[in-house]
């Protein structure tokens, strides 16, 4: 089969969040960043070992600057057999998804993995774009992906359950938690990615639609506040009037 | 790479890891992305194979065995011997910087790897024959034999020119008398290095097989140090051991010497990362814990022990990376790497004593990795020459005159 997994760069889990240029931009300075979770644990490893399966190969791609290299070391660490990175800030989910589409439709790829969101914009728009650029049938929150010889059979759990759907053919699929297990590259497999190639290409032309204008952090959770136990009339009162919850 | 089994389940603890990075001279731009792309593996992998057990073996002094195995995996054996030779093809900053952080976990775990890695492949690599590392070096490095180095005898461990064991020779084989003490690893191991005089006098490097007739390997209990790694004697009795086993290509006390150099500079690396982890926790531990009515964090006397950890803690940084790139070139000298060796270790159980204190009374449990650092790092501080020693070997250097005797 020919995989290809998207992958992107996010901020560690702890990382302290900041902005820059009139609070439209995430401020990168001493930002430690990883391969975004979903990408890397679930989508990624599914693709490997659908591979190791059946055969085929396994392509990364990430739209990135040069910095993001180390990322995508990571993902021919774990297993991928060669890499992409499209050379371009990514802006927007448009963008990024028509990037990848632009690179897809020349690729031949039976199905093309990313994961269901990235940990740090949350936006989950990149895979239903790809899959419209594509014009490929898209599975999102997929837990389980199952070969059947040709067919797919694909399970996305839902609000109180789990669906499950079969397709034959080419397709588009977001990876949710339970799609597979993390793997953790051993030194053998990060010294043969080096010898594994990793391609730049440049974008293709796009216009962004939307631009983002502003980001606000959460306001700061303030502390346990202690009233008296016989005062009732302030309890109720701050109930209304500061923490509305009646 | 799931390596927890059914009977380590007991062992498990319900508390995460929080272990941050710190980095406060961005040492990580000295770094290649091998560097980077280790260091993220083992510690994910430390995260997810010790962190959760180490506690209760510890506690419980038992070796957790399956390690083996998973530090074979993630490449933990040998990261700079050649792939060909069961090695992961690395340079010397990627094996110190393994080093550190299977010792942010644990140094007992880091020592099952030093000495496979070091002590027992790199002499079986560096001074054996064709034969021996075609047979030995592809099945240690994956795990399949477990190796242990035995040069400390009892009554010679500071001044291992001393030692008694010793063979003779007897057709084609030699039989070998003597025991050895201090050994990691030797309970469990199904070959073990041991260096022993011969007929001449001279010291040679023999590899002795687990069942030979006449050999066996007691445990040591009762350590309170590096209680999850297993230690033990060698008691050789009349073994008689094929001159094929003899290590061909070295004589004397610089076979042995040679491999402590390669597993010391793993230790100037590793001890950091001890010390990284109860500096990790005393951060954390301080701006949460409150007295006086605000965070310890905030009191001064509290903020001169973390500005001094972490000052500690980048010198060391600074000078393991420097002695790396010189080892990297060849040029690292064995006084290099005692002194290297000598103050991380210092400094890491400096840094284990003061956090363990910053813990109050919670820094005497095994809630928190303080104390099992601070334990595990008294032997740290001893093993591959005591602390005096590496002094001595210092001032013989920038002297010229020997002080050991
Ligand atoms: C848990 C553990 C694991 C070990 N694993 C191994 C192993 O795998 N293989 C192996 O071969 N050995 C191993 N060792 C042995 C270790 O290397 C020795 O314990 C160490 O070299 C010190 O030797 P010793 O214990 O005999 O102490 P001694 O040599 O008796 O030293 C006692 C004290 O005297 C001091 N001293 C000695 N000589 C001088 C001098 N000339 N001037 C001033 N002070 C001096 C020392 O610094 C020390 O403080 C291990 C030890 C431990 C505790």
């Amino acid at each position: 089969m020919n995989l290809l997994v998207c992958i992107s760069k996010t901020p560690e889990t702890t990382a302290k969040i900041g902005f820059t240029d009139g609070d439209s931009k995430f401020n990168e300075e001493g930002v430690q960043f990883i391969m975004n979770p979903y990408d890397e644990w679930y989508a990624l490893v599914r693709a490997i070992e659908l591979k190791e399966s059946v055969g085929g190969k396994v392509v990364a791609i990430n739209v990135g600057p040069a910095s993001n290299d180390v990322v995508i070391r990571k993902a021919l660490a774990i297993g991928a057999d060669e890499a992409v990175r499209i050379n371009a800030q990514p802006q927007s989910a448009m963008t990024t998804a028509k990037y990848i589409a632009d690179y897809a439709k020349e690729g031949n790829f039976d199905i093309v993995f990313l994961g269901k969101e990235t940990i740090d914009y949350n936006g989950s728009e990149v895979g239903s774009m790809l899959a419209e650029y594509l014009d490929l049938p898209f599975f999102s929150y997929a837990s389980k992906l199952e070969m059947d010889g040709s067919k797919a059979i694909i399970t996305r759990d839902v609000e109180g359950g789990q669906e499950t759907a079969e397709y034959t053919g080419s397709f588009v699929l977001s990876a949710a938690k339970g799609l597979a297990e993390q793997r953790i590259p051993n030194m053998r497999g990060i010294m043969m990615a080096k010898r594994k190639p990793l391609n730049v290409i440049e974008p293709t032309i796009t216009e962004d639609l939307s631009v983002v204008v502003k980001y606000e952090l959460p306001e700061a959770k303030s502390g346990v506040k202690m009233l008296d136990a016989d005062d009732m009339d302030e309890l109720v009162r701050l109930l209304h009037e500061e923490a509305k919850v009646i | 790479m799931d390596t927890i089994t059914a009977d380590t389940k007991h062992h498990i603890s319900s508390k995460t890891d929080q272990y941050q990075h710190h980095d406060y001279y961005q040492i990580d731009e000295l770094l290649s992305e091998d560097h980077l792309l280790a260091r993220d593996a083992v510690r994910d992998w430390v995260k997810k194979e010790i962190s959760p057990i180490i506690e209760s073996y510890s506690e419980k002094a038992e070796c957790p065995q399956h390690l083996y195995k998973g530090l074979a995996e993630i490449g933990a054996f040998g990261p700079s011997l050649p792939i060909e030779y069961g090695g992961g093809g690395m340079d010397e900053i990627a094996y110190g910087i393994i080093m550190q952080e299977l010792e942010r976990g644990d140094s007992g775990i880091r020592s099952m790897a030093s000495v496979q890695g070091s002590l027992v492949m790199y002499p079986i690599y560096r001074f054996g024959s064709e034969e021996q590392k075609q047979k030995y070096l592809p099945k240690l490095g994956s795990g399949e034999y477990i190796g242990c180095f035995g040069l400390t005898e009892p009554d010679h461990g500071s001044n291992p020119s001393g030692m008694t064991t010793s063979f003779v020779e007897d057709g084609d084989d030699i039989i070998l008398n003597g025991a050895k003490m201090w050994i990691t690893n030797s309970p469990v191991a199904d070959i073990a290095v041991v260096w022993a005089k011969g007929p001449d006098g001279a010291i040679k490097g023999i590899i002795v097989e687990k069942g030979m007739e006449g050999f066996s390997a007691p445990e040591i209990h009762g350590k309170w140090s590096l209680r999850a790694s297993i230690t033990g004697e060698l008691v050789f009795e009349d073994v008689r051991v094929p001159k094929s086993n003899i290590l061909p290509n070295v004589s004397g006390l610089k076979g042995p010497l040679s491999c402590l150099s390669k597993a010391r500079y793993g230790i100037a690396w590793g001890a950091i990362g001890a010390a990284l982890d109860c500096y990790d926790s005393a951060l954390r531990y301080t701006k949460e814990r409150e007295q006086f009515g605000k965070a310890l964090a905030g009191f001064q006397l509290t903020q001169k022990k973390l500005a001094e950890m972490i000052t500690e803690i980048t010198k060391a940084q600074l000078m393991v990376w420097r002695l790396g790139t010189l080892a990297n070139k060849g040029k690292a000298t064995p006084a290099q790497i005692s002194m290297a060796k000598r103050n991380s270790c210092h400094m890491a159980l400096n840094v284990a004593r003061e956090a363990r204190q910053m813990h109050g009374g919670m820094g005497i449990t095994n809630e928190y990795p303080i104390m099992r650092h601070m334990m595990n790092l008294e032997t740290v501080l001893t093993y591959e020459g005591t602390h005096d020693i590496h002094l001595l070997i210092t001032g013989m250097d920038v002297t010229g005159i020997n002080a050991f005797k």
